[in-house]
């Protein structure tokens, strides 16, 4: 089992869970989160006097998948979440030791 | 003694309400400016003000303001004339046309809203036990007489009265010097005395509630119709002319502050509108009744444009007036009080008044300028020697909300959990 951590644009958000449903992906954990990469923050202004804001929003989704379905749901992610531009955000998989269904206390792939 | 007109009467009651309802409008303005971690202490020291300073009102204030001036020298009304309003709050004492409680109901809202106006200027660090302290002498010390100088008119409520409104004959309808010069120029003694923010002018200190800005602003401008065409004291042709003023006004000076910003900024901005909007209300408060309609639109233009520049002024001269009370009030004071002088009707130097009228306007403004600046520095030295009026460093960082309420102003998730801690006080 993969823990996958995509960073998106908040817009795509949609995009891409029509996307992982697609292929099979059924539960997602999404949260909100700001951060920063090449993509440049924004300068804001108030009465005159100018703050410039680093990061910028984003949302974090978490899918948990059986190995087999790693490379469709990464697939999925990426192209629903492309823009081409810059801040499109990263994905990146992570090995899972375990899980656990916390109803039933199935563990494992049954747990997905 | 004059009779009761009840139409006079029905309106001042109304306005005497409208001039309450700003400062709760106020304290939204204020509170939504500053940062989340203390949106209450902000909002709490124009709630606390209202407090205090009615009851003061009460027991004496009123009697300083409107009380027979001492010695004749129109300088500061005589305090045991009518302490504690016993003669007056009866149903049969009239002042002017109205009975003499809603007069006294209409000007001490006045009297809390100025001090209210100065807490802007030193959000996020004042202990609240100092602001107490010092919003109770500050009405006392400098708001009481100076309201006399400028609003006790000789025979109105005692024979005689202060000096501006009668011996100098500046005219302020409805309280440019007495409210926003003097509560502009206490903003900026106090943003001095308490120095500056942790991180002024390094880390951002963001409006944490733009929407809770506009609702502030817009409440003061519907309250100002109170303020203004109330201080006809009458549901008059004079009543009518402020009103319409203080819609002219005020909407010229939203749209001149905006344009400032997007010439300079680039972009126009919801605190724009809404300071364009309080400038405007400013401007116009001395002037509203000695203006053409023409008049009041030019005041309010040039209220926008001058208020948006200074505002930078803080960070060139180094002083944290964390709200702009003195880019707002004191500059918007100045600009109405002396416009009059300009473009006052039959007084201004546009309609063959020449400039007898602007100097008077000049040394009205001047004497209240001076007096208040003098007269906070001194009183908030001395607080801040007595008690200290700064919170801790470290309190300031967790923030006033929870360091001196013991609140929080949003709980957006209900996560926090713990339990009650020891016996509920309050059962």
């Amino acid at each position: 089992m993969k823990l996958i951590t995509a960073i998106i644009k908040p817009f795509k958000l949609d995009d891409v869970k029509t996307a992982l449903t697609a292929v099979g992906v059924n539960g997602l954990t999404v949260s909100e989160a700001s951060g920063m990469g090449r993509q440049r923050g924004h300068v804001e202004v108030y009465r005159g006097a100018e703050y410039a804001v680093d990061l910028v929003p984003k949302v974090r989704i978490e899918i948990v998948v059986d190995d087999a379905e790693v490379a469709a749901a990464v697939d999925a992610i990426v192209k629903a979440a492309n823009t081409g531009k810059i801040g499109d955000g990263k994905v990146w998989v992570v090995p899972v030791e375990s899980i656990v269904r916390v109803r039933t206390g199935e563990s494992g792939t049954a747990a997905l | 003694m004059a009779a009761i007109d009840t139409g006079d009467t029905a309106w001042m009651m109304i306005s005497a309400a409208l001039v309450l309802l700003m400062i709760p409008g106020l304290a939204l303005f204020y509170g939504g400016m500053v940062r989340s971690k203390s949106v209450l202490n902000m909002i709490m020291m124009s709630f606390s003000a209202l407090g205090l300073v009615a009851v003061l009102w009460i027991l004496y204030g009123f009697s300083i303001t409107f009380g027979n001036s001492v010695g004749d020298a129109g300088y500061v009304g005589d305090v045991t004339e009518f302490l504690g309003l016993t003669t007056l709050v009866n149903a049969d004492s009239v002042i002017g046309t109205i009975p003499a409680p809603v007069f006294i109901a209409f000007q001490g809202m006045f009297a809390a809203i100025t001090v209210a106006l100065i807490s802007g200027s030193i959000a996020d660090r004042a202990k609240f036990g100092a602001w107490l302290v010092f919003a109770g002498i500050w009405a006392t010390v400098v708001y009481f007489p100076v309201a006399h100088w400028v609003f006790a008119f000789d025979d109105f409520v005692a024979t005689t009265g202060g000096w501006i409104a009668n011996d100098l004959g500046a005219i302020d309808f409805a309280g440019g010097t007495a409210v926003h010069i003097n509560a502009g120029a206490a903003g900026l003694a106090l943003a001095i005395i308490l120095g500056k923010r942790i991180g002024f002018g390094k880390t951002p200190m963001r409006p944490h509630n733009l929407p809770l800005v506009m609702l502030g602003a817009a409440l003061l401008w519907f309250g100002w119709f109170g303020f203004n065409a109330g201080s006809a004291v009458g549901s008059n042709g004079l009543a009518g002319v402020a009103f319409i003023n203080t819609i002219g006004a005020t909407a010229a000076a939203m749209l001149s502050w905006l344009l400032v910003e997007k010439i300079r900024d680039g972009h126009a901005t919801s605190l724009g509108a809404a300071s364009g909007v309080v400038a405007g209300l400013v401007a116009i408060t001395p002037a509203c009744a000695s203006v053409n309609a023409i008049g009041a639109l030019v005041i309010g233009a040039v209220a926008g444009i001058l208020c948006a520049l200074s505002v930078g002024l803080k960070f060139k001269l180094g002083y944290d007036d964390s709200l702009d009370v003195v880019a707002v009030h004191l500059v918007g004071g100045l600009v109405g009080t002396l416009m009059i002088g300009v473009v006052g009707v039959e007084v201004g130097l546009f309609d063959g008044g020449g400039t007898e009228q602007l100097v008077k306007q000049a040394i009205g403004a001047g004497a209240v300028l001076a007096y208040s600046f003098i007269a906070t520095l001194i009183i908030g030295k001395l607080i801040d020697i007595v008690m200290g009026f700064r919170i801790s460093a470290d309190e300031e960082q967790a923030g006033i909300d929870v360091s001196y309420h013991a609140e929080r102003g949003y709980e957006l998730s209900d996560s926090s959990q713990g339990g009650l801690s020891g016996a509920s006080k309050g059962a």
